[in-house]
């Protein structure tokens, strides 16, 4: 299998990787860069336990091609919380929230989450519920998670 | 694990025309993979040769030029639903964007990738039929052609696009006044549904009567169509209960549904009455 040489911003970190023309990105980010808080699910888009940001955009990592995301920037779970640790308000109201059981769909929520909330700093319970939409939750039936996305409103 | 494959990712129409030369049948275009990539993996298509459409930015664009609304191939979902001028000119192509598969899909599926993967249940279908939508091709050595939605689609997945040809943007003109439109996206759940039905429609109303009317269902043929027939009967007329029941009657002429695990013919069919009966009637009342 071919490869190719791609350049990619990881969490801040510039990154040159040689990866083959069929790698997924969800895996490179997983085995190359060993950021394993994006999840490999369902793999084939309807779960969004591999939702990361590219260039700011939240985007299912299991349906992108490594080679596709090539100059791109993109953010992982990894890379929410502050150098020094400081978690972001949606991370903190998780935790205090109950909003997390596995947690395997918590990496994903988690960037709904954030991305809702930097868009739509007032969103209704309507709204919250919509932005989540592409994100499954096997263990909470949801309701903490909402409260947690809610509980950020000021 | 995923085939082995090329990839190209041309920056420009003539790269991307140089680049498949000579490997015609062996080509898939890619753009926002939300269908692509699932079919790769599935192995249902084994192409030789990716090519990522993406660099043609040109090809991502939404603009009014005087009474034409021109929406670039690469348009995504989430663009389409946050644009003003589709809000406010084509509100349901607002409303099937906004109802296709969910938030990251939608960050991705673009409008061109929707019509050229041509499910009978293609969400975006539906309105740019009754929006009477022009598809704009290119092909190689400069050539292109424009296409009529409703001569584009020949079967489940099948388009009348030669294998070297990729859509590049699609037009509908801009509704005007009298026209309003409606539409209703049915499935077995809120999000990341494949319809069970559609219905999208623009009617010309002169206070309660329908001069014309254009009438699109999805989901219900081997391909989205336009339902002549429903339009004849509300060509002219007042929209009355009788005048409703003739179009219910008239749809089920008109369509060819399947049983499959989303539902059976029979329930299509009933489905297809109900949803065309509320559709009128919510263009009717005026929505846009």
């Amino acid at each position: 299998m071919k490869k190719q040489t791609i350049q990619i911003t990881v969490n801040g970190e510039k990154h040159e990787l040689d990866v083959e023309l069929n790698a997924l990105l969800i895996n490179v980010l997983r085995e190359e860069l060993s950021l394993t808080g994006a999840k490999y699910a369902c793999g084939n888009g309807q779960c969004g336990a591999c939702t990361v940001l590219i260039d700011g955009e939240s985007v299912l990592s299991c349906l992108t091609l490594a080679v596709a995301a090539d100059g791109a920037e993109i953010v992982t779970i990894e890379g929410l919380a502050k150098p020094d640790g400081t978690l972001e308000p949606v991370q903190e109201a998780f935790l205090d929230n109950a909003a997390i059981q596995c947690g395997f769909c918590t990496p994903g929520m988690v960037i709904m989450g954030k991305e809702l909330l930097d868009k739509n700093p007032l969103p209704t319970e309507s709204e919250i519920r919509e932005h989540i939409k592409g994100n499954l939750c096997r263990c909470t039936g949801y309701h903490s998670i909402v409260r947690a996305i809610k509980s950020c409103i000021k | 694990m995923m085939i082995e494959t090329e990839y190209l990712a041309p920056r420009n129409i003539d790269q991307l025309f140089e680049g498949i030369r000579g490997r015609i049948g062996q080509v898939k275009f890619m753009a926002g993979c939300t269908n692509v990539l699932p079919s790769l993996r599935a192995r249902a298509i084994s192409p030789g040769l990716l090519v990522d459409l993406t660099g043609l930015e040109e090809m991502a664009h939404i603009r009014k030029v005087n009474r034409v609304i021109s929406v670039g191939a690469l348009t995504t979902m989430t663009a389409l639903v946050s644009s003003e001028i589709i809000q406010k000119e084509s509100p349901i192509l607002a409303s099937a964007a906004r109802q296709l598969g969910n938030p990251l899909t939608r960050n991705r599926a673009t409008i061109g990738g929707n019509l050229a993967d041509a499910s009978p249940a293609a969400d975006m279908a539906p309105p740019l039929l009754a929006l009477e939508a022009t598809i704009h091709t290119a092909g190689p050595e400069g050539k292109g052609r424009e296409i009529p939605l409703d001569r584009f689609f020949l079967g489940p997945n099948k388009t009348v696009l030669g294998e070297d040809e990729i859509i590049t943007r699609i037009t509908i003109p801009k509704p005007e006044d009298p026209w309003k439109g409606s539409h209703i996206k049915f499935g077995l759940r809120n999000a990341m549904a494949i319809s069970v039905a559609s219905v999208a429609l623009m009617l010309e109303m002169k206070e309660n009567v329908c001069r014309k009317a254009r009438v699109a269902l999805g989901s219900l043929s081997p391909t989205p169509i336009r339902a002549y027939l429903v339009e004849k009967e509300l060509e002219d007329r007042e929209i009355t209960d009788e005048v409703l029941e003739r179009c219910t009657v008239a749809v089920n002429q008109e369509i060819s549904p399947i049983s499959d695990i989303r539902g059976s013919a029979d329930y299509r069919r009933q489905v297809a009455a109900v949803l065309l009966k509320r559709a009128i009637r919510q263009a009717h009342m005026g929505r846009k």
